[in-house]
Order: C-alpha cells, then sequence, then structure tokens
C-alpha cells in the first residue's frame, strides 16, 4: 500500500552510488582508452599494460599460494573453535578480532623488524655465532605478510558457518559407522563449503591487489601488480591513462576468479557473510 | 592425547598472530631507536605527547571517521529502508551493486575516486576524503541494516498507520527501535573501517588532510618512530579493554537469561 512513496529513501543511495561507484568505473573505462597526449582514441594503453603481463601472474601466483595457505590454517582452527564451549568461542572469537584492530602497516611493519637483515631473528643468529639469514626482500616474505594480514578474514566466516553445524549431526555420522576422516570429508566439508568460499574471496581480493605489503616486505624483487598501479596514479611514473588500464585489467583478473568462487549458492553466501 | 594436540595447535596461530603484536608492543619501551633492546623506557610516550603530526593525524583520523560514519548510518539505514519496500528485481538489483562494491578491490576503489575528483578538478582533502569515506562506508551500513528489515514483522508498519501514525511516526516511532541494532553495528563497522583505512585515503587525501594510516605509511618509507609504537600500544589497550567489557558484559547477560529461562520453566 505505502510500498511505492517509502522506497523513496533509497533515492539519495542510488544517486550516490551512481556518482561515486558508477561514474568512477565509467571514468577509469574512459582513461583507458584515450590517449594522455592528445585525448583522442587509442588502444594504446591497454596494450602497454599486458606488456606488464607477468607481474599480473606474479601477483596471482602469490595470493593463490597465500590463499590456499589461509584456508590450510583456517580450517582445522575453525572447526576446533566451533566445538569449544561457548565461552572459550567467545573469547577464541575475540582473539581473532584484535589483530585487525591494529593498524595492518604497523602489523606489517613488525614483521621488517622481525625479518630485516639486522631483524630481530638476524640479531639472535649472529649472537649465537651463526651465520645471518637473507629472511626479507623475497616472495617467501611477501606470502607471510599476505597469510599474517588476511588470516583473520579466512577464520571468521569458516568458524561463523561451522558453528551453525548441528554437533548432533557429527553424532550421528559416528553412531551409524563414520570415522573421523569420514566426519570431515562427509559432513564438515559440504556443510562449510559456503564459508570457504566467502573466506577465499575475502583473503584472495585483498591479496592480489596488494602494494603495502610487497613495497615493505618484497623490496624491488618482488613488484606486483599493486605497486605498478600505484606508481602510475602516486609515483615516478606518473600517468593516469595508463594507470587506469592496469587497474581495469586488475578488476577483469578479480571479477573472472570472484565469478568463478561465487558461481555456487548465493544465498548461502549471504548468511555466511552477515 | 586429540585434546593436547588440537590445544597445542590454537597456541600455535595465535602465537603465530600475536608475535609481531608484541614485537610492536616491546619495543614501544625501548630506550633507543632501532631493532636492538637497549633498556626499559618511557621516553616515546612523552615524545608522542608532543609530536605534532601524529597528534594532528590522529584528530583528522578521528574527525572524518565520525562525520563518515555518521552520514553513512543515515543515508545507509534510509537505503535500506527504502530498499526493502521495492519490487524484487529492483531490490536485487541494488543489493548485488551494494555487494559488488564490497567486493571491488580497494585499490581500484581508490584510483577511480581520485580519477573522479581530479576530473572534476576536486583538490584532494578533507572534503574528497570525506566522501571517499563515505562511499566505502555506505555498503557496510546497508548491509547489515537490510537483514534486520527481513526479520521485522511486515505488519508492524502497516498497523502503525493503521493506528494513525503518519509515515514519518511509522518509520521513527516503529521501524527505527526495531532495526536500531542493525543501525548501530553498521555505524560501528562503518567507524572501525574508516579509522583503518589506508589504501582508499591514500588514493585521495592531500597533504594538509592526513589521517594517522597515512603517516604512519610515510613514516615506514624512512625508519618508523617508535613513538607509533607507543600510539599502537596505547590503541591496543583501549580496545582490548573495550572487547574485554562488551564480553563480560554479554556474558553476564546471557548467564541472567538462562537463569529466567530456568525460572520460567520450573513454574
Amino acid at each position: 500500500m505505502n510500498k511505492n512513496s517509502s522506497k523513496f529513501s533509497a533515492f539519495p543511495y542510488v544517486l550516490w552510488v551512481l556518482f561515486f561507484t558508477v561514474i568512477p568505473f565509467l571514468l577509469v573505462i574512459y582513461f583507458t582508452f584515450t590517449s594522455k597526449s592528445t585525448g583522442n582514441l587509442t588502444m594504446e594503453n591497454l596494450a602497454n599494460a599486458s606488456k606488464y603481463f607477468p607481474v599480473l601472474i606474479r601477483s596471482v601466483y602469490l595470493a593463490v599460494i597465500a590463499t590456499v595457505i589461509c584456508l590450510v590454517i583456517a580450517y582445522p582452527l575453525a572447526f576446533t573453535m566451533s566445538r569449544c564451549s561457548k565461552r572459550t568461542q567467545r573469547l577464541l572469537l575475540l582473539m581473532v578480532m584484535l589483530p585487525m584492530w591494529m593498524n595492518f602497516l604497523l602489523r606489517t611493519y613488525a614483521w621488517v623488524t622481525i625479518l630485516d637483515n639486522n631483524g630481530i631473528i638476524n640479531n639472535f643468529l649472529s649472537s649465537l655465532g651463526l651465520p645471518k639469514l637473507q629472511l626479507i626482500n623475497n616472495r617467501g616474505a611477501v606470502v607471510l605478510g599476505m597469510v599474517y594480514n588476511y588470516l583473520p578474514f579466512m577464520i571468521t566466516p569458516l568458524y561463523s558457518i561451522m558453528t551453525k553445524i548441528d554437533k548432533s549431526i557429527i553424532e550421528a555420522a559416528q553412531d551409524l559407522g563414520c570415522n573421523s576422516t569420514n566426519v570431515i570429508t562427509k559432513i564438515v566439508l559440504p556443510l562449510s563449503f559456503p564459508g570457504i568460499l566467502t573466506g577465499i574471496t575475502m583473503t584472495f581480493v585483498p591479496a592480489v591487489s596488494t602494494f603495502v605489503i610487497s613495497g615493505l616486505l618484497g623490496g624491488s624483487n618482488c613488484f606486483l601488480i599493486g605497486d605498478l598501479i600505484q606508481q602510475q596514479f602516486l609515483g615516478n611514473e606518473y600517468n593516469l591513462n595508463y594507470g587506469a588500464a592496469t587497474s581495469l585489467l586488475l578488476m577483469v583478473v578479480v571479477f573472472i576468479s570472484m565469478g568463478i568462487f561465487n558461481s555456487f549458492d548465493n544465498d548461502e553466501m549471504e548468511d555466511s557473510m552477515v | 592425547m586429540k585434546k593436547f594436540l588440537s590445544n597445542f595447535y590454537i597456541v600455535l596461530v595465535f602465537a603465530f598472530l600475536y608475535l609481531p603484536i608484541f614485537v610492536l608492543i616491546a619495543f614501544s619501551f625501548n630506550e633507543t631507536k632501532g631493532n636492538v633492546w637497549t633498556g626499559f623506557s618511557f621516553k616515546w610516550y612523552n615524545e608522542l605527547i608532543n609530536n605534532e603530526l601524529i597528534l594532528t593525524s590522529v584528530a583528522n583520523t578521528l574527525i572524518i571517521a565520525i562525520i563518515s560514519a555518521l552520514v553513512a548510518a543515515v543515508l545507509g539505514t534510509a537505503a535500506a529502508f527504502g530498499m526493502h519496500n521495492m519490487r524484487k528485481l529492483t531490490k536485487n538489483a541494488l543489493k548485488n551493486a551494494t555487494y559488488l562494491q564490497n567486493l571491488n578491490p580497494e585499490i581500484v576503489t581508490g584510483i577511480s575516486l581520485m580519477l573522479l575528483f581530479t576530473f572534476f578538478r576536486l583538490t584532494p582533502g578533507y572534503l574528497t576524503l570525506i566522501l571517499a569515506h563515505i562511499t566505502f562506508c555506505l555498503p557496510t551500513v546497508v548491509l547489515s541494516v537490510l537483514p534486520k528489515l527481513r526479520q521485522m514483522n511486515v505488519n508492524l508498519y502497516e498497523a502503525a498507520m493503521d493506528l494513525g501514525c503518519n509515515r514519518r511516526q511509522a518509520f521513527f516511532k516503529v521501524v527505527l527501535p526495531e532495526i536500531m541494532p542493525g543501525v548501530v553495528t553498521g555505524a560501528l563497522m562503518a567507524l572501525t573501517y574508516s579509522i583503518d583505512d589506508f589504501i582508499i585515503s591514500y588514493f585521495t587525501s592531500g597533504p594538509e588532510s592526513q589521517t594517522l594510516p597515512i603517516t604512519i605509511y610515510s613514516m615506514t618509507k624512512k625508519r618508523i618512530s617508535p613513538e607509533i609504537n607507543a600510539l599502537s600500544t596505547i590503541l591496543f589497550v583501549i580496545v582490548f579493554a573495550i572487547l574485554i567489557a562488551v564480553n563480560v558484559i554479554g556474558a553476564k547477560k546471557e548467564k541472567e537469561e538462562e537463569r529466567k529461562a530456568m525460572a520460567f520453566s520450573k513454574k
């Protein structure tokens, strides 16, 4: 009855999305296909950006490794957490969330303090008379930084979906003769699948587009697509058109991979995210 | 044995999560700059109080976060209410647009907003920063209010109207109190996102509107001053205290409700 009039309260939001999401996106496309010097229509920027295809591949590769490691670490943890008493559960969840409240630049920088050539580990090694190790400015350090920063993003959706798995279902499976491996593969894994998808998306997207982690922990040896974009917008190689083309490439990669993850049940995804 | 292994695993993961934080906190009490422990001192806490740059950026961060979260809470709640009353097709389209904004890589959001501001010749500063923050706060509020509207009894709003409320009264006196938990959660999440955001702010701020994460970032380019460690230790303690308090209150409430339920069932 009043449905028609009350829906207008969404109007400012629609305008906001139009102006601050849709138009900027169209601008990315506009800048991608226009030349910096002449302003004419051109494919030059995209052609230039695709020269950096190896950088894109490297970013995807490192982000995939980090996401897999996060999943492997987080899955057993989330399961164990969800089987604890309510009190312990609340405490553990709080402890998972707490590091996220610390600024992530500082947390990443703390790893520099630990892994640096004059850092805590190397100082310790040399005090024992052992040779120093090259722990920073390589791919391993970047993956470590990604895993460290995005692990809570994997744990929380997994945990929240696992608390919804009814204990009696697991007990029923055990009564019917399942061993613990079967309980995991036949009951827990399928039921927690939407949580896995959410966790993968929430970890992979920031990991593939990062420039802070690679900048701090990767040095010049680990140049990622995020670094490339950052350089073209605010760095030494200022070129908005070229940068827009690179971002468009990144966006395409992210949305293709998200399309793959999300081609499963959407409603369940929503529930596990809330 | 099994119990021991799983406990050991939990301890191991948390050690990994907390190791850098403890390093940060420990070095806030170090006497000298650098990675070598030379002695205990409160020196950096003292210098923090006198560091103009850090204090201004903390103030900037808080002002921007509060404005953005408030605007996002008002616009987002209105949006969710409007979306809730739309036809399914339009509602789903808008909902999906909201999800997409949330899932878009932050760097892409940052650069596209930067392009927008450059294109319309807006000088980067407080205004652009606040506009950007409202933009990424809005989806959070919308997505936390929508489920509350879905849980609400559909007849409540109409009953209020039948009993003589006009639309405004029906919304403010009946709907809003029902969905308030969602609004508060959304606003708080928006507040924390805004305080913590670096990437989008990096692309949309000007030299005078530096927020704390931007100041920290420019410090990481050289060497981080332990004053920042001191600041993060203080923040950590505050957040820790708040979370513990919330947890204790929540546990107490739960116990009380349990007791009430028990008493009720005995009757």
